[in-house]
């Protein structure tokens, strides 16, 4: 069975990075900016395990493995910040947190 | 044939409830479909072979960071979200910024696609026997980085606690 071609994956690991970077960019809540970060990280794996397919290598799914393992703990992590961050200033809005500016 | 259908059926699904992640004004929707785009990618990881990978994404990031992510929601209340506007103020200058850092990609994709062809002549059968390979590679090749990634998610893990912890003494 003919394989699906190499560039159909990444054009989709093009589509969702870009849309992830759009909602990192533009939104304003602390929680969807984290959520649009899972989003580049799973157009990341998927250019890993699309050319893992194509070398017959499992050498990128172990990196896959890798870059979810970073993701619980960047989830953990970013999620303890909110928490903190709603704690002290009753906000989840990224525009209001500018105490670092001037 | 199939795979050709099912991989542009799935595409459109992780793509279309991408863009509804992103456009979502209550995070609680945002999560639900960043929950259907987690699952299309699964199913992409099928067709590509990579069955331990599709668990994994299951298992993990629906079980594990989409739960964390809605447990987060309902401690830091929605309806304070819901009532500020939905994208920040250089909203403008970032989706242009984007738009060209998508449009620079889509061009280098478009000229430089021949070279992928070289990927094409690898033998599917490597990819056999996938979870086992998986351990053998993980246990074996990759002893150091495992430990590195054990170290990171303990560091994680205190952390979370301490940024979450409700009073420093």
């Amino acid at each position: 069975m003919m394989p699906i071609p190499p560039t159909w994956c990444v054009y989709l690991g093009t589509g969702l990075f870009t849309i992830g970077v759009i909602g990192v960019l533009t939104r304003r809540n602390v929680i969807i900016i984290l959520m649009s970060i899972e989003l580049i990280l799973n157009a990341v794996n998927i250019n890993l395990v699309a050319f893992s397919r194509y070398f017959g290598e499992v050498d990128g799914q172990i990196f896959a493995i890798f870059v979810i393992t970073d993701a619980a703990a960047e989830a953990a992590v970013g999620l303890g910040l909110l928490i903190a961050l709603f704690r002290n200033k009753e906000t989840v809005n990224a525009d209001e947190i500018d105490l670092l500016k001037w | 044939m199939v795979a050709e259908v099912t991989f542009f059926i799935l595409s459109a699904l992780a793509l279309g409830s991408a863009v509804m992640v992103i456009t979502r004004r209550n995070p609680v929707h945002s999560a639900l479909w960043l929950i259907v785009t987690l699952f299309s990618v699964g199913g992409v990881f099928l067709i590509l072979r990579a069955p331990f990978l599709f668990a994994v994404q299951i298992i993990l990031y629906v079980g594990g960071i989409m739960v964390l992510i809605i447990f987060v929601i309902m401690l830091v209340s929605v309806d304070v979200s819901g009532r500020q506007q939905q994208f920040s103020r250089q909203w403008l200058v970032g989706l242009t910024t984007v738009l060209i850092l998508a449009a620079e990609l889509g061009y280098a994709l478009y000229r430089g696609s021949k070279g992928f062809l070289l990927a094409r002549s690898a033998p599917a059968a490597a990819l056999e026997n996938n979870t086992q390979a998986i351990g053998t590679a993980l246990y074996q090749n990759y002893m150091l980085p495992v430990e590195i990634a054990s170290i990171l998610l303990l560091v994680a893990m205190v952390g979370a606690v301490l940024m979450a912890k409700r009073k420093m003494e």
